[in-house]
Order: structure tokens, then C-alpha cells, then sequence
């Protein structure tokens, strides 16, 4: 069934279809409408699930927590200032290896105060183990929610779905919502192996010492290696019953381009437009959309970008003091691997300043008139 | 593709107008995209809402700064702000107004519209008389206008959008169409 909705709600319908157990969160402008709608499909029993009321982000997270190690399947959605409450959180979720899925509106950090978008509220939690999904459309949403609970599960890792403030999260597209009894066949209810139950008490969490502790690092990071190949096989299942593929990446006349943008979020979307335009002029240009962040898709971004001559990496975040994070991420999965190619860090769109077309054109003319970046840095947009 | 720019006060259902839109010609098989004006709302205050129309997959995710139309839901925005920036020579103006077109003092270049939608919002008791809620009938307007759906399309989306008094929405859109 098509229906024109809004990315918040696609959050919304993904975390119903993936029948949700527990929903705990708070609201945080601009992702009110991810719970709104869930709280009002608990009320009228659209949707069978608990959901729970909290005073904060950071409890909203406990709550999922809780209701995971007790087996049931887990969502919340926030953004930003609310996502930076959850920090502590995080890391207890992915330690405990426990399935939650998150939706988190991509909302630039204050002060000064903003409610716009930008990547550094979910790259700041970059290493609490949790696997991260960047999308660009609401159909994107969506299908990645249900998706993510397949792998996170499979898997034992949370998972946020991240998409940006308002270029998504409050734009209404058509989204073909999956059909209910498809998804049941895709996505089985959460089993885990283990759970808290007064029927067979079992410590979790516990104090874990020196003997112990790496051991539980090292097995989460081997199943963090696993997860490229889960979203690649889990994206092909999808693609199978419901016609689109749901993978790692989205590349674009990539095979051929002699300079390769990379891009990320909805300016990932933006970006073919301008390559479009720029194949009509005869440059050989390229988009590489990274969805999954986290873990970051080494082995197809190396291939995808093997014969490139050149990599313009487009970063809506900044890591201050060093570069844009999908630009370090990306020089760090092509060092070493076949030979020198320059690679320029962009950074364009930090809270909620657009990203257009003529951005992604300022980039590829740097990247032609330049042997190799000159700055760190290049800008784009700002006024010096 | 269309760009459209809606111009609107908070509290009117500005955005509602393009979501209704987008959903109609969702419905002839179009891919739409419709957004507010990034940020904060405020009642009385000015306020945007864009759509974007294709007939294939719509990829640009940036503002809209150039429409090929703009739609004046409270007429007195036509004085206090300038309707037409950015507007493509050639484009429409349509405005919510018991004025005629040539009142208005608008550059040759711009085709320029009138629906009296406050009339009719207030005959089919939308809103109240001070605050009339104008929306759907200037979507009958503009479908009309710019030819975009079928009357049935628009008609039976407003039925999926609105929940308050559907019919006479509905009723309110049929009578803009046929006057428009």
C-alpha cells in the first residue's frame, strides 16, 4: 500500500511492522512525530506494544534495555541534546548485547541553540558499538528499521537508524509500506537465548573482571565484522520479497567515474542530481553513499573506489581538530590498498545550512583544478 | 518537474494544503515531495510549505529557491513580504483573494490568479469567521489552475488528510475547482 508520509512516521510504521514490544521514549523537537504515532497505534491497538512514559532520554534507554533482556523487542527514537543523554546508555546496550533498535533524528549539537541538522550528535557516539544506518529517503526508513532488527538480533548489536532534521524527518514522500504478513515472514518474533526470568535466574551485567572483560570486547567486535555480510544477505532477503535491495552502500555510475563523491544522508540523494549534470557535461563524476556507518563497509568502498582517480568526500560533521568523519573513515579504509589517490575532506551543511547541487559542484571543480587538497580542510558555503 | 511554494500564516494549514496536494497526485501515480519551512511554526506568523512533483523518482533533497509556481493562502502576505522571489518568469500566482488578477501589481512576467477561498471556507463552515481555515479550497484552485489532477484524486485525498468535517472540505475544494 502507497502512502504520502512524513519521515518521522516512516520511522513510526518500520518499528509497527517490525511489531515492537516496548516503546520507551521522550520527545525532542524534531522527532515528536516518531512517537506520537506510536503512542497514539498503542492506544487504539493498531500496534500491541507497552509504551512507556519516562522523564528522560537517558531513562527511555534504561527502559529499552530492560525490556530487551527480558526478551521483548525494544524501540525508541530521539535527536541530539537527547541522544547525548542516552550516551551512558548506549554502551550498556551494546555491552549487553541486547537488540534495541533506535531511530535518532540527525540534529546539530547547541549552543547556539538548533534544532536543524547535522551528523555530529550520532558520529559523537561513534564508539558505543552500536551499528548505524544513514538514510536518504522515507522508503529508506521505513525498510531499514525492519531490516535493522533482523541484523541486530541475528546479531545481538543495537542498531540507530539515523536520518536528517527536517530535509526527512518532516518531508512527506511516497512510501510503498510493506505488507504486515511479509514482514512477519521476514522478520520471526525475538527469541534470545537468554533472558531475565524469575523461571531461570541468570546474573547479567555483572561485575566483570580483567580475566573476563576483553574477552567480551573481542567477541563483540568479531561480531561487529560479521554485520557487512548480515546487511548484504538480510538485504537481498528483503530484496526477494519486497523488490528493493537494502545494502551497505549506494553507489552511483561509480564503475567508471574518474572522481567519486562521497556523501552520506540526504545530501547522498542531493549528490545525483549534481552528477547527473555533470555526466551531461562529459565529467566522468561518481556517488558513493555510505548508509552504514558503523561498522564501516571497508571492502565495498574499497572496490567501489579502486579506479577512481579522485575522492571527495562530502562531511555534514565536523571532529574538531582533525577532519570531516566520513573523510578519516575513509582514508583509513583505502590506506594501503592500492597506491596513492588524493583524497579531499569537504565540509558543507553543519546546522541545517543547505546542501544543493551547485554545493556538490563546488566540490567537483576543487577537486579537477587541485593536483591534491591543499587545505585540510575545504568549506563549502561558509562565510569567512 | 514542479516546484510549487506555498506562502501561508501559522494556523492556516499551509503545510496541510501541500501534504493534501502531494497525496492527490500521489494517487495518479506522481512522485511528490512535500515539506514545511525547516524550523519553528508560530500562529499569525508567515509561513512556507514547497512540493515537488516529478514523474520519476525525485533525488534532490535540497530547499527549494526557484518554484515554477507560488500559492498565496492569506492575501495579506501580498503586501508584507515578496510572493514572487525567486519565481520563474512565466509562473503562476495563485492567491486567495475576492480581488480580481489585474488588482494586483505584479511584474507582466507572472500569470496571476484569484480564488475567493475565505468565502468559501466560511460558507462551508471551516474555521470560524475570524480564522477561516482556507486550505482545501485552494487546492480545488490549483489543480484546476495548473491542471496537476483530477478533481476525484484531490477530493478523495483530502477524505485520507482530514479528519474534521471531511465532506464539507471536500465540498469547499469541488466549488474552487468550478470557479477557478
Amino acid at each position: 500500500m502507497k502512502k504520502v508520509i512524513m519521515g518521522n512516521h516512516a520511522l513510526s510504521y518500520g518499528a509497527m511492522l517490525s511489531r515492537s514490544q516496548v516503546i520507551a521514549a521522550y520527545p525532542i523537537t524534531p522527532q515528536t512525530q516518531v512517537v506520537e504515532l506510536l503512542s497514539e497505534m498503542c492506544a487504539d491497538g493498531t500496534l500491541q506494544a507497552k509504551f512507556i512514559k519516562v522523564e528522560s532520554e537517558h531513562s527511555a534507554m534504561a527502559a529499552c534495555i530492560g525490556a530487551s533482556a527480558a526478551g521483548a523487542r525494544a524501540f525508541t527514537a530521539t535527536s541530539s541534546q537527547g541522544l547525548a543523554l542516552m550516551h551512558e546508555m548506549l554502551h550498556w546496550a551494546s555491552g549487553g548485547r541486547l537488540p534495541v533498535v533506535l531511530g535518532n533524528i540527525n540534529r546539530a549539537m547547541a549552543p547556539g541553540w538548533t534544532i536543524w541538522t547535522d551528523q555530529n550528535d550520532s558520529l559523537s557516539q561513534r564508539d558505543t558499538g552500536w551499528i548505524q544506518f544513514y538514510c536518504a529517503s522515507n522508503q529508506e526508513v521505513v525498510d531499514t528499521v525492519i531490516q535493522a532488527f533482523k541484523v541486530s538480533e541475528a546479531l545481538a548489536i543495537p542498531s540507530m537508524v539515523v536520518l536528517d532534521a527536517f530535509a526527512l524527518s518532516h518531508t512527506y514522500e511516497v512510501v510503498d509500506i510493506p505488507d504486515q504478513a511479509k514482514v512477519d515472514a521476514y522478520l520471526p518474533p525475538f527469541n534470545p537465548p537468554y533472558r531475565v526470568t524469575p523461571d531461570d535466574p541468570r546474573a547479567f551485567g555483572g561485575l566483570t573482571g580483567p580475566e573476563h572483560y576483553m574477552e567480551l570486547r573481542y567477541k563483540l567486535q568479531k561480531d561487529m565484522e560479521k554485520v557487512p555480510e548480515m546487511i548484504e544477505r538480510t538485504g537481498r532477503e528483503y530484496e526477494t520479497t519486497f523488490g528493493r535491495y537494502l545494502g551497505l552502500v549506494d553507489d552511483y555510475l561509480c564503475d567508471d567515474a574518474e572522481i567519486i563523491l562521497v556523501t552520506s544522508g540526504t545530501a547522498g540523494y542531493t549528490a545525483r542530481v549534481a552528477v547527473d549534470e555533470m555526466r551531461d557535461r562529459g565529467l566522468k563524476v561518481g556517488n558513493l553513499r555510505i548508509k552504514v556507518f558503523r561498522p564501516f563497509p571497508f571492502e565495498i568502498v574499497r572496490r567501489l573506489t579502486q579506479s577512481a582517480k579522485k575522492i571527495a568526500v562530502v562531511d555534514r560533521n565536523i571532529s574538531y581538530g582533525h577532519h570531516g568523519i566520513f573523510a578519516q573513515e575513509l582514508k583509513s579504509a583505502i590506506y594501503g590498498h592500492g597506491g596513492y589517490k588524493p583524497v579531499f575532506g569537504f565540509i558543507a551543511g553543519l546546522g541545517g545550512r543547505d546542501i544543493t547541487p551547485a554545493s556538490f559542484r563546488e566540490v567537483v571543480d576543487t577537486t579537477i583544478s587541485h593536483e591534491r587538497s591543499e587545505e585540510e580542510i575545504v568549506w563549502i558555503g561558509v562565510k569567512k | 518537474m514542479i516546484e510549487m511554494r506555498f506562502h501561508g500564516r501559522g494556523g492556516q494549514g499551509t503545510v496541510v494544503a501541500s501534504k493534501i496536494l502531494a497525496d492527490a497526485l500521489a494517487k495518479e501515480g506522481n512522485f511528490v515531495q512535500a515539506y514545511p519551512e525547516f524550523g519553528v511554526e508560530r500562529r499569525g506568523a508567515p509561513v512556507f510549505s514547497f512540493i515537488r512533483i516529478d514523474n520519476k523518482p525525485i533525488y534532490d533533497k535540497s530547499r527549494i529557491y526557484a518554484p515554477d509556481h507560488v500559492v498565496v493562502v492569506d492575501p495579506t502576505l501580498v503586501e508584507a513580504i515578496d510572493v514572487t522571489e525567486g519565481l520563474k518568469d512565466g509562473g503562476w500566482i495563485i492567491i486567495n483573494s475576492d480581488k480580481k488578477p489585474a488588482d494586483f501589481k505584479f511584474p507582466a512576467k507572472f500569470k496571476v490568479a484569484t480564488i475567493n477561498a475565505t468565502e468559501i471556507a466560511v460558507r462551508n463552515k471551516l474555521g470560524t469567521l475570524g480564522a477561516p481555515i482556507v486550505n482545501t479550497a485552494i487546492t480545488g484552485a490549483i489543480v484546476k489552475i495548473l491542471n496537476l489532477t483530477k478533481l476525484e484524486s484531490l477530493l478523495e485525498a483530502i477524505g485520507d488528510v482530514i479528519t474534521i468535517k471531511p465532506q464539507n472540505n471536500q465540498k469547499a475544494a469541488r466549488e474552487a475547482y468550478e470557479k477557478a
